[in-house]
């Protein structure tokens, strides 16, 4: 019952008791009735859109992995876990999942590592911070495809500003985004650079989050920046911790727009990331089956890993 | 910790990493405003040596970057309007409404936020190609014009507006409708606000879906659009250079005005949602 069907008493009314306890039964059903009705037209915008662009290509999906297609996407015949299968044996799966777990690795620690430590910094009252905040919250709003086509240049092999800059200092020019060796670590940095934004910004405002008194109590038990920063930022911290590293690590899998305008791909699969030979196989070689199947895949292993985050890691957050 | 000395240090290391942060941005301010010679040189220029803005005009002959800029804001502004207009409907019912199987589609929500766009996205594409939708607004839009995560951040809010508001209101002779839209909605703009910003910028930064459903260059957003600047004449690095920091430079300027607003959204969505 919500708030507004509490029956307010009234004195007005005073009819024959048992006339009244009928008329209140009919009209609270009617009531009711209304009340579902209206609750069903509030849902119904989101339901229908949900039903028609969630529900159904998720059961469409399935169906989809379970036949091959002609290229315009009619089904052609039902060929059963034969497009699993085929993804598995042609080692594009194992290719795409190796590169995507270094991708995480590359980006996910170092990204979170960075975005802490400037958090840290920037967080005290000195002069000058607020534009340091701005400076470090700026990436976010820079999106993946502006960033890419910017690094893309930065990484240019002979008139690039990165082997320029390195030159200066003697190393020789670095192949970034040519050689299989580099390409993925090239994407990383970049990668690292766009998500710093957003994880700056969580973490500051984390920090923030963590009241004064704390602060200061530490501070009169005579306890150095360091020591408080580990026994009391960092337990304070570890929900924020964890939700940034969730939100990274399901961001790293579902990467693809860097990827797009960067390498394409490769140079020899080696950043053919996950997302990426979905989009291939589906958009570009037209097997819709085989896409889909690839696509239950990543449903199911991004699925695994955030229970297993719910489950491990939250057990170690500290919850004030 | 307070002694100058540490102090000062503490500077330059932030100055650095800000140096190094700004970088990518301020060389594509620096190239844009390049000669063609100055922006081809070897070895190239930190910093500009001379200042060339025809760049910025000379750029719209190569590409149709207004009409780029233009549908970005037209289709992530229409994609933030339906999502405010379905998520608060939604988040009312949930938030002040009973009905029967309330807790049967409630987790159906909590279902959805699990499915990643990627699984979806196939289907997705051949309906909006059956529907001859390809190019077009609408096949831009409709897909994402409902939120699950917006329904629950919405709905958190109404839930804490107080009892004693609905009290008056039903006394007044108020009814769901009008309470919504007369003093559930006015009083949550704090909220509406952050899920206005979270759901423009998400449109905004959209790479994917863009690309699969946009063929022509008049239909495609700035994310696309900028990329198709580099296969157009690989040498005038200096054009390319003045596309991007048209496309960036409204996105720094929302930057610049609305960063506490975008702090506060960002933040509720880590720490509440």
């Amino acid at each position: 019952m919500s708030e507004l069907d509490n029956r307010i008493s009234l004195p007005a009314a005073r009819r024959r008791v048992s006339d009244t306890k009928e008329r209140r039964t009919a009209s609270l059903r009617v009531q009711r009735m209304r009340e579902n009705l209206l609750a069903y037209g509030f849902l119904a915008p989101s339901l229908l859109l949900f039903a028609v662009f969630l529900f159904y290509p998720m059961f469409k999906s399935v169906y989809l992995s379970l036949h091959s297609t002609d290229p315009t996407g009619q089904i052609a015949a039902y060929v059963g876990l034969d497009n699993f299968k085929a993804v598995f044996q042609s080692g594009l799966f194992l290719q795409g999942m190796k590169v995507t777990l270094l991708f995480v690795l590359f980006t996910v620690p170092t990204g979170i590592l960075a975005a802490l430590i400037l958090a840290a910094l920037t967080h005290n009252r000195f002069k000058g911070m607020r534009l340091f905040q701005f400076v470090f919250s700026l990436p976010v709003v820079l999106s993946v495809g502006s960033s890419a086509v910017i690094w893309k240049f930065l990484f240019h092999p002979t008139l690039g500003m990165l082997n320029y800059l390195l030159s200066k200092v003697g190393i020789d020019p670095i192949p970034w985004l040519t050689s299989p060796d580099w390409a993925l670590v090239s994407i990383s940095i970049m990668t690292i650079w766009m998500n710093l934004g957003f994880n700056y910004i969580i973490l500051s405002s984390g920090l923030q989050g963590i009241p004064d008194e704390i602060y200061e109590s530490a501070k009169i038990d005579g306890a150095g920046p360091l020591v408080t920063f580990r026994k009391i930022s960092m337990p304070l911290l570890s929900p924020t911790l964890f939700f940034v590293t969730v939100v990274s690590i399901i961001g790293a899998f579902q990467s693809f727009g860097q990827i797009n305008i960067l390498t394409r791909g490769g140079p020899m699969d080696s950043t053919n990331v996950f997302v990426y030979s979905i989009y291939q196989e589906a958009f570009v070689n037209f097997r819709f089956g085989t896409g889909s199947a690839q696509a239950l895949i990543l449903f199911a292993v991004i699925m695994l890993l955030t229970l297993i985050q719910f489950k491990w890691v939250e057990r170690k957050v500290h919850y004030q | 910790m307070k002694t100058p000395w540490t102090k000062s240090l503490l500077y330059v290391l932030l100055t650095i990493c800000a140096a190094l942060v700004l970088y990518p941005v301020l060389y594509t301010f620096f190239m844009a405003v390049m000669t063609p010679e100055d922006a081809s040189a070897y070895p190239p220029h930190i910093i500009p040596k001379s200042i060339d803005l025809s760049n910025f005009t000379e750029v719209f002959d190569i590409v149709p970057i207004g009409s780029f800029i233009g549908n970005t804001f037209l289709v992530a502004g229409l994609t933030m309007l339906g999502q405010l207009i379905t998520a608060s409907m939604a988040a009312y019912a949930f938030a002040k409404m009973q009905f029967k199987g309330k807790n049967v589609v409630f987790s159906m929500f909590v279902a959805t936020m699990m499915i990643p766009w990627e699984v979806t996205m196939i289907p997705n594409y051949l309906t909006i190609r059956s529907w001859g939708w390809l190019d077009s607004y609408q096949g831009l839009t409709v897909p994402f014009l409902a939120t699950a995560f917006g329904t629950f951040l919405l709905r958190q809010f109404f839930m804490q507006l107080p009892k004693e508001l609905f009290e008056a209101a039903k006394i007044d002779g108020c009814g769901h409708i009008r309470y919504f839209v007369s003093h559930v909605l006015p009083l949550s703009r704090p909220a509406l606000g952050t899920l206005a910003i979270y759901s423009f910028l998400n449109m905004y930064n959209s790479y994917l879906w863009p690309l699969l459903v946009t063929n022509t260059p008049e239909m495609r957003t700035v994310q696309i659009g900028i990329s198709m600047l580099e296969f157009q004449e690989s040498t005038a690095w200096n054009l390319v250079f003045a596309g991007t920091a048209l496309v960036i430079l409204p996105s720094l300027l929302l930057l610049v005005f609305g960063l506490k607003q975008l702090v506060r959204g960002m933040a509720a969505g880590a720490l509440k949602g």
